[in-house]
């Protein structure tokens, strides 16, 4: 009989941090932390010499000073004399504007493009292969000025719109103006409007807009509420009943009345003197950022879209059809589920691209967070490193928190596997 | 007993029935527009639109790029000739003014890069082909690939000019890191070979490589013509920072994702912090540390060429991008791979250099080569940082009184630029995919 011994431990030797694959990791990663400290440290130590020989200690005080610049699209009270945080805090919520807007035009556009790319239709086919190709292939800093070169040139001038025969007129039944200042559309306004209230004291929150949101969200929760009552009655004795005209009552009645209630009317630009007063004013700048931006990433969506629908295998929708099921429902209980698992990751991350491709927006003006904290405000305090670090956290913040919500999203559809 | 139903069966036909030709309306081009075009009402009025919508889009562009005006000198003459030959739109004269490209083309390609120094960037140009030719086509000759070798340092040299010393000194120190590695290999292992052979090269190019280079110099002045960094510009610089960055970006992001990947904690911490920061903020703000902030992180009086800030920060935002897309391809190897390299006894070196790399680098390629195409688009971004690369120039053009208010002629002009070459780097990895595609 043998017994089975463990060898005999060896002894600790100093050659076995390297041969020894136990400990060689240890080594590397030691090796590995020293070296990035010392590049930290050398960084950190030239930054601070750097700075003390220019004499600027880092300081974030300049926040706090006045901006001394105007910015001229705002979404909160700002004037010159409010201080640099104010101003980039307007530049962030312009960021923000733009990034919603173009998702939500990028996200129709490239859908309705993807599902014809894959029309049976040989010419819708290639129309839209075209699009995507010309779109894709192109830099979208590169669109950005050409569809603003285009706005300036081709566009009326405002004085064209004056005299009894003027050259240009406003679209849509009088209500929108295109010039190439921008284009002036029509603004809600309400006669018996609820007022304003401050948060903070740092800036104000309109009521109506508030109570609009908050009922819209009630009708849509009581509309899915009587959805839910129709979809357990249907389990419980087969027979569905209509809903249809409830939920639509539920979900836009209570939003009409408030409406009625709060005196709302529109707002309609009118020509004062040489420009258009009234309404909102869409600028230049917005414009053009918004629509290459989304006509830009409206390409990749698109690709994607494609993708995740060829994904699905087209036994999927025959066992569909199989079972009995309508094409609506087919593609809303079989495709859909199946495909938006693969579609929405990438879309995210599309999303994501957009939003910092959106700080292409110093090239034409636009008054986002990279013009007014990484462009004005540097070059008016000669603070590079506090306000490119402040800006990189900013985008760092927004970053991260679209790709929890990706992961988020990711780990609540992904397959159970056994 | 075969005969028993011959009483029974009335007809049976011996021969075969001539073969028809398929009905008219489901053969040829008709069949083929019933079936692709004019399959439903729907699909009809869908081709119906889209006829009237490619007509309306070339009756509107083919009589605009088809304009006269090749010769004129300034938008007014433009005009002038095109009042002459009759094209008069509603809104004035109609038609493309490619006046402007005639006389700017050059700029638009080179920036202010010496006119008679042209054949330096084209000569480099020409043999950064041949070197791609034989990574990118398996039948382009093997011989190619001592040009491979020799771009890197060649490249520089043609485009900034100077002595060649300097180029051949920093090739020195790949050599001796080269053969350090071999023959320290053996004394040490590998692992200590790799870092003698990093160590030596670092070494020589830190303290000795410089003065070698002005000693040789000194001694043996061959060189050609410096040409300083501003005058950089046009498609030219545009090329030059895609190329760079997407030369060092692809070995760097192989790093990045091997990192990211291994079970080192603190090597991983430092791949994953670093990749997710690149990818967190957008590249205008790495530009802007480029031309603002990086003289400040390196030692005080550092002060080095803003081509070369640039073409730094490119590469590390190319890098953490690459290193995403080939963890991709990593992940997606089955795990079976890496245990069968294990047990064949490879180290980690040999694994992943024999067996993981070659399958995670394929199922990556339209990762890689988008990336790629990113990168090479993401170039005009420099324009912003005061870079003359075409859309920086096209600024200038637009502000020049003979061609104020020029704007289709010279962005189509760009933007085709742009086209060609993302373009066929697009068709190159469909290519490409299908080349290397081993399963039916």
């Amino acid at each position: 009989m043998t017994t089975v011994t463990d060898p005999p431990k060896a002894a600790f030797r100093l050659s076995m941090l390297i041969y020894d694959t136990r400990y060689r990791s240890m080594t590397i990663q030691v090796i590995a932390l020293i070296g990035f400290m010392l590049l930290a440290a050398f960084i950190i130590n030239n930054t601070i010499q750097n700075l003390a020989n220019l004499g600027k200690e880092p300081d974030f005080g300049f926040l706090s000073e006045p901006a001394g610049y105007d910015i001229n699209q705002r979404l909160i009270e700002y004037t010159s004399q409010s201080t640099h945080l104010r101003a980039a805090f307007v530049g962030l919520l312009n960021t923000l504007v733009v990034a919603v807007l173009g998702c939500i035009t990028a996200t129709v556009l490239g859908v309705i493009i993807g599902v014809l790319r894959l029309s049976s239709n040989w010419l819708v086919a290639r129309i839209m292969t075209v699009y995507v190709e010309m779109f894709r292939n192109v830099p979208v800093l590169l669109w950005i000025v050409f569809i603003m070169a285009i706005l300036i040139e081709t566009l009326p001038a405002p004085r064209a719109f004056r005299g009894d025969d003027p050259e240009a007129t406003m679209k849509l039944f009088d209500t929108v103006a295109v010039t190439n200042r921008g284009v002036y559309i029509p603004e809600p306004l309400f006669s018996r409007g609820l007022g304003d209230f401050s948060v903070f004291g740092a800036f104000e929150v309109s009521w109506d807009l508030l109570a609009i949101i908050a009922v819209l969200v009630a009708g849509f929760w009581a509309a899915r509420r009587v959805k839910l009552n129709a979809d357990a009655t249907q389990e419980a004795t087969g027979v569905r009943p209509t809903t249809w005209h409830m939920r639509l009552a539920l979900m836009f009645g209570p939003v009409l009345f408030l409406l009625v209630a709060l005196g709302f009317h529109l707002g309609y630009p009118e020509l004062k003197g040489f420009n258009f007063a009234g309404g909102t004013h869409m600028r230049n700048s917005l414009i053009a950022l918004w629509l290459a931006l989304s006509l830009y990433t409206a390409a990749f969506i698109a690709e994607i879209v494609r993708a995740g629908i060829m994904a699905i295998s087209k036994g999927q929708s025959e066992a569909a059809f199989a079972l009995g099921l309508r094409p609506n429902r087919t593609m809303n209980l079989v495709i859909l589920p199946q495909a938006l698992r693969v579609i929405i990751p990438p879309l995210i991350s599309n999303y994501l691209n957009l939003t910092k491709n959106s700080s292409l927006a110093i090239a034409v003006g636009y008054m986002d967070i990279t013009g007014t904290l990484g462009g004005i405000t540097l070059n008016q305090t000669g603070r590079e490193l506090e306000t490119l670090l402040l800006l990189m956290l900013v985008y760092l913040i927004i970053s991260l928190s679209i790709s929890a919500v990706m992961n988020w999203y990711n780990n609540s559809v992904k397959l159970v596997e056994r | 007993m075969s005969n028993t139903h011959s009483d029974t069966v009335r007809f049976v036909r011996e021969t075969m029935l001539t073969e028809q030709a398929p009905p008219i309306t489901a053969a040829g081009p008709v069949g083929w527009a019933r079936a692709n075009l004019f399959d439903g009402w729907f699909n009809s009025a869908l081709t119906i639109i889209s006829l009237v919508l490619i007509y309306m889009v070339l009756a509107a562009i083919l009589p605009w790029v088809i304009s006269p005006t090749w010769n004129a000198g300034s938008l007014t003459e433009c005009r002038e000739i095109l009042v002459a030959a009759g094209s008069v739109g509603e809104h004035g004269a109609s038609g493309a003014c490619w006046g402007v490209i005639r006389e700017r083309w050059l700029q638009l390609l080179f920036g202010f890069y010496p006119s008679e120094l042209y054949w330096r960037p084209i000569l480099a140009f020409l043999l950064t082909g041949a070197a791609l030719a034989p990574v990118l086509f398996s039948g382009a000759s093997r011989k190619l690939f001592y040009v491979t070798a020799a771009i890197p340092f060649v490249m520089p040299w043609l485009l900034w000019g100077g002595t060649i010393w300097g180029p051949i000194s920093i090739a020195v120190g790949f050599v001796i890191g080269f053969f350090a590695n071999r023959y320290l290999s053996d004394v040490f292992g590998s692992l200590g070979g790799i870092i003698a052979g990093v160590a030596l090269a670092l070494i020589w190019w830190l303290f000795l490589s410089g003065s070698v280079a002005d000693v040789l110099s000194g001694i043996i002045p061959i060189g050609i013509e410096p040409v300083a960094s501003r005058d950089f510009g046009g498609f030219m610089l545009s090329i030059t920072i895609g190329l760079v960055a997407i030369g060092l970006s692809l070995p760097l992001g192989i790093v990045l994702a091997l990192g990211r990947q291994s079970d080192l904690l603190i090597v991983k911490a430092i791949c994953v912090g670093f990749i997710e920061f690149i990818r967190g903020v957008p590249l205008i703000t790495l530009l802007f540390v480029a031309s603002t902030l990086l003289n400040i992180f390196l030692p005080p009086g550092t002060n080095f060429d803003i081509i070369l800030r640039v073409l730094i920060m490119v590469t590390l935002f190319a890098a953490a991008y690459m290193a995403e897309v080939i963890r991709g391809g990593l992940a997606a190897l089955p795990r079976g791979q890496y245990e069968g390299a294990d047990s064949l006894g490879l180290d980690y070196w040999q694994s992943q250099r024999l067996i993981i790399m070659p399958q995670a680098l394929k199922i990556s390629i339209p990762g890689i080569v988008s990336t790629f195409i990113g990168v090479f688009k993401d170039t005009t971004l420099v324009s912003i940082i005061g870079l003359l690369d075409p859309l920086g120039l096209s600024n200038g053009i637009r502000a020049d009184t003979n061609w104020n208010g020029i704007v289709w002629e010279l962005y189509g002009f760009i933007a085709l630029l742009f086209f060609v070459f993302c373009f066929s780097m697009s068709r190159y990895s469909m290519y490409l995919e299908r080349k290397l595609k081993t399963t039916n």
